[in-house]
Parts: C-alpha cells; structure tokens; sequence
C-alpha cells in the first residue's frame, strides 16, 4: 500500500509547493512591491483594454447567433424606454383645455384626469427611481453570468470563452484578491500602530486597490482636499472609501457597526482619528454636527470624507444630498466617482446581497475600472441656504461625472415617500382650477 | 438567489407568453421591455403583482389618482395581477397609429381605440363601477386631486356645474355616452398614449 502513495505523495507535495511558490511571487511582485513604491507596471491597462476586445467581440458573436435564428436580441437601454414630456402640470392641463373646449383657464375640465392618468401609467412602465437602486444593465455581454440576458443564444464558442474566464476568475484572480485582502488587514492590524504614518497608511490602501485589480484614473489631482475642510463625494460601494483613501488621507464618518464591517472598522480607527458615532448618538443631529464642526476647526486635522446621500445608488445619477453636512459652514471639496460597469458591478445592492456576497461578487468579476474627479473648492454663497448649497454641489459632481441629477431621496430604497410631495401636486392642481376662477 | 432575469424567460415559458401577448402588444421588444418591468416591481418573485408593489413606485406615489390608476390594473375582488392583465391594462396606452400593423378583422375594438381609452378615464371617475358618475363619485375624485386646497363649498359647487353642463338626460349622473359627448373635442388618442421609444 504504501509503495503506491510514495510516489502520488511526492508529486502532490511538488505540485503544491510549486503553485504557492508561484502565487506567492505573483502576489508579491504585481501586488505588494508596486503599492509599497507606488509604481505601476502598465499591465492592468493592457489587460483591461484586452478585455474589451473580447467582450466587443461576445457581443457580436450573440447578435449573430440571434439572427440565425430570426429572433431579436434583448437590448436594456438605460436612457428611459419611453417618450416623456417635460411640460408642468399647469401648462399640460391648460393646453388641454385649450384644444378641447376651446376656453383656456376654465374651472374644471373632466378631461384632467387625462393627464395624471398618463403621467401615473408612464411612472408603472418607466420610472426615475426605482432603477436606480438596482444595477445597471449593460449593452454588450461582459462574460459574467450574473449580467447576461440572452442566455439562449449562447454558441459553443463563447460557452468556451465564458468556461476560460470562470476559470481565471475564481482560479487566479480570487484567491489572489482574497490573499492581498488577508495581507491589508494583517497591516492594519495592532502591530504595526506605532509605526503607522501617513506613508504607511497609503500603502495599505494601495494594496488593497492593487489586490482588486481596480484601474483607477485620478482627474484634476490640484483640487485635492485640504485640511480643515469636508470632502463629499457620490456614493456606490464601500469601495469607494479605499478609492478616495488610496490618495490622500482622510477621517471617516459613520457609524459603529458590527460583524466584518466593525473590525475593519476598528482596525481603521488605530491609523488615524476618525469619528464613529454610536447608533444612538447618530439620531441627534446637533450632537453630530457639532462634533463635525470640532473636527473641521481644527486645521492638523485630516478632510473629513462624507456621502451626503446616505445609501448606495447605482451610478447612473445622484440623488439628494442631506444638508446635514452642508450647515457646518466650511469649504466643500467635491469628488465625482464614475465606475465603468463593463467591468464588474461595483454598485452594492443591500437589500439583495449582504456584505460577504458582494465581496465575492467584487472579487470574483474581472476587474474594477474607475474614474474619479476632484472638482474645485466649493462654499456657501450669501443668501444661499444649505439645501441650495447642497443642490449646487451634487448639479457639479453630477455634470462631470456624467450622471444623472435626481431630486429625489436615495432614502426611497426602503422607505416610502412622503406625503407632502403628494401634497405638493395636489397643491399645484388646486391653483390651476382657483385661478381659472378668478378671471 | 442569482437567479438570471433570461432564467424566467425559459421558465414561464416566454415565448408561449410572447405569442399569446403580441395578440396585445404588437412589438416584441415591447413585450420583452415590460416583462423586464413586471419583474423587477415583482418583488416577492411570485409572479404576480400586489397593490403594495405599485405603491412602492415613488412618482406614482405621489400622483393624487395614483390609487384610483392602480386600482384599474386590479380585476374586482382580486388582489394580484399577473403579466397578462399587466399589458392588457397598460395596452390601453398604446398609440393608435400602432394599430395600423395589426389588421385582424376578428379581434374586435383593440383595446387602445378612442372609445376604450374614455372608459379607462370613465372608470377612473366611476368608483362602484356601476357605469354612471353620481354627483357623490365626482366630488370624491376632485377631493383626490385637490387635497385640503379647496373648501366643500368651493368643489360642491364645481362639481354641480360639472354635471349640469354633461347631464343631457337629468338622472343628475354622468352616463358613458355623456361623458363621451363632453370629450368630444379633446384629443383623447394623444393624450392617453403612451410612445416607446425603441
């Protein structure tokens, strides 16, 4: 019995010490010597414009596949599917009257209901914010299963080519991602708190943005946040915060959490001073501001890094900003954050995914390509409010990174909207039959 | 629980529910558009929709009739919705000039014809669904649509003028056919369309 093991034995021991020889140099060379020295190889822009090539070329393969078969591919569009006019209330109902009774601004007309009945049927076929607490639909296949909705006109070919980038996914590109991750943590780790620097701290970050496989285009570095002051920036992911803090230094805001988020929260706060608030404390919105305010004050404080829009959108706008931070009263540094979803998703879902999916989600998709702006400095103007304010700087970040700008409340993923908006509406009714009577 | 939307298309039979829906909607990629639509305001993935799921769209929420306008999609006494009645409701909307492909002689009035699309807006009016507006019904709606902006005595008095004007036989109740006759000017088929954009 034995002398048939002896040989497997040895040439498994081979095998094995042979493949973590290789990963650990891949790990260390591609990974970890780049982020210490801040270097880079130019090989992740090879690959990703390789990537590109194939997925044009998918693409293609499936719109053929479909033809044969005299079917049509299922084509998302993301710009809307359905023709809407921009008119208001008020124009649309008296324009109505106008060509019905030939008398505009009479009292009542039974023919309103026409235009809330549309505008109510158009909202259920296509509306402006539910789509964006999903993720965004893509027009050409990028070979992860998760985004595909032509399943059936797959060929032989590109169930091949599909079956390779499983492979490399979770063959290589996982276990790499995960081991670099593992490293991150050990770094920030308790160990290394007294030697921990400025310098230090990027590198972390930066392995852990080199771990991801994540193409990063810094834009108009000049605008970087400077102390004493607040960065905001559109919020998608909690990749977010290691694409910010991978160039620059920043103290967090948030929450205390629990579980995994907890301790990396935990891990953080040894590094630099940030400021957690307890759940309870979060309610009170005096509490916070003031201690926003203390922090900001202090110019050898680091930019205080906050989402106003409180929850994850899917990057294809940005929706209301909470004024909260908007009040203390300090110059505002926007950043724009437009991920490429060609990629991989970075948008997190939380009502469908938890944290460890995502994860895996992240780190099993072929890469995470970004771009991120620093636009100028902004303040408050006199006379201007803190919404004001705060709407002016999410019109900014929303222009230049090509997103759309929603008034509507990122809060609406779960909650729902409120009554006065109703209200409103009802309101601007009222005034359209009042004012008929007055003429 | 990465269940694929291309998942429920094989599942549900699709291309059964194609054929069967393009006796409704026209365009297949129509079809496929508002399939994708019903699925993802399908939250409880049971295939059918649920009051609650149409609330939860947020400017439909907001729209005074917006319960009235869900209402429409439900059948009396049902609760849930499924695909077919989905497009059948919204099939309502679709522009006249789309009718033009679709010349079968033995489908009858398709459902987006002017006359059908005054009875979606009849019934929006006609809350017991007994085919006639009382007076009652009418200051009911305007309530909807006005909120607390206007006093009673204010709407009462618009909706008496209302029916006086549309009552031709003195019931004090707007029948369909006066309803009709009220409208006859208005540009129902513009107004009541909805445009796909692809």
């Amino acid at each position: 019995m034995e002398s048939y093991l002896f040989p497997f034995d040895n040439l498994l021991c081979m095998l094995l010490g042979i493949s973590f020889t290789v990963w650990f140099t891949l790990l260390l060379v591609f990974i970890i010597v780049p982020a210490v020295f801040g270097v880079s190889f130019g090989i992740r822009r090879l690959y990703m414009n390789t990537l590109l090539k194939i997925f044009e070329w998918a693409t293609l393969r499936m719109e053929r596949g479909a033809k044969e078969k005299n079917q049509q591919l299922y084509k998302p569009y993301s710009n809307g599917i359905i023709a809407k006019e921009p008119a208001s209330l008020e124009q649309e109902i008296q324009e109505m009257r106008r060509s019905g009774s030939g008398l505009g601004g009479a009292e009542f007309d039974m023919s309103d209901i026409f235009y809330f009945c549309r505008r109510g049927v158009e909202s259920i076929v296509d509306d402006e914010v539910t789509k964006r607490f999903t993720a965004e639909e893509l027009e050409s296949w990028n070979l992860l299963t998760r985004s595909n909705y032509n399943f059936h006109h797959i060929s032989t070919r590109l169930t091949v080519l599909w079956g390779l980038g499983v492979l490399i996914r979770y063959g290589i590109l996982l276990p790499l991602r995960y081991s670099g991750g593992v490293v991150t943590v050990l770094c920030f780790s308790g160990r290394m708190k007294s030697f921990l620097s400025e310098k230090v701290h990027l590198m972390c970050y930066r392995i852990c943005v080199r771990a991801l496989t994540a193409i990063i285009t810094y834009h108009d570095s000049e605008n970087k946040p400077k102390n004493g002051g607040i960065c905001v920036a559109n919020h998608t992911s909690p990749i977010d915060v290691i694409i910010l803090a991978s160039d620059g230094c920043y103290a967090m805001v948030g929450q205390v959490h629990g579980g995994l988020m907890g301790v990396i929260q935990r891990a953080m706060v040894k590094a630099c001073p940030h400021i957690w608030f307890e759940r309870s404390e979060v309610k009170d919105r005096h509490l916070v501001a003031k201690r926003l305010s203390d922090h900001v004050a202090d110019k050898s404080k680091l930019p205080i890094l906050i989402f106003p829009e409180g929850t994850c959108i899917n990057n294809t706008s940005v929706m209301m900003f909470k004024k909260g931070s908007f009040e203390i009263g300090c110059t505002v540094y926007p950043v724009a954050i437009k991920y490429d979803p060609r990629f991989g998703e970075a948008f997190w879902n939380s009502s469908k995914f938890g944290m460890v999916n995502y994860l895996l989600h992240m780190m099993s998709s072929w890469a995470i390509v970004c771009s991120v702006w620093y636009l100028p400095p902004m303040s408050r103007e006199e006379g201007e409010d803190a919404v004001q304010f705060a709407n002016r700087v999410k019109a900014a970040i929303a222009r230049k990174g090509g997103l759309a700008d929603l008034l509507w409340d990122g809060g609406l993923k779960r909650e729902k909207v409120k009554e006065v908006f109703k209200e409103e509406q009802q309101k601007l009714y009222s005034k359209v039959l009042v004012g008929g009577e007055e003429d | 629980r990465w269940r694929l939307f291309s998942d429920l298309l094989y599942k549900h039979n699709f291309s059964e529910i194609i054929q069967r829906a393009s006796k409704i909607f026209v365009s297949h990629s129509q079809i496929t558009r508002l399939y994708s639509r019903f699925h993802s305001l399908d939250k409880g993935e049971n295939g059918a929709l649920s009051r609650e799921d149409f609330q939860r769209i947020p400017e439909l929420a907001i729209n005074p009739l917006g319960d009235r306008i869900i209402n429409a999609f439900f059948p009396e006494g049902e609760d849930q919705v499924n695909f077919r009645g989905f497009m059948r409701t919204l099939a309502h909307f679709r522009p006249v000039e789309d009718n033009e492909k679709n010349k079968d002689p033995s489908a009858g009035e398709p459902l987006n014809s002017r006359n059908n699309k005054l009875l979606f807006a009849f019934r929006l009016y006609d809350l017991d669904r007994d085919d006639k507006i009382s007076r009652d019904e009418l200051l009911q709606v305007l309530r909807m649509m006005v909120g607390v902006n206007i006093s009673d005595e204010q709407l009462g008095s618009i909706a008496d003028r209302t029916i006086q004007e549309a009552d031709t036989n003195g019931d004090m109740c707007i029948s369909f056919s006066e309803f009709i006759k009220v409208l006859e000017k208005v540009d129902v088929e513009q107004k009541m369309s909805i445009r796909f954009l692809h």
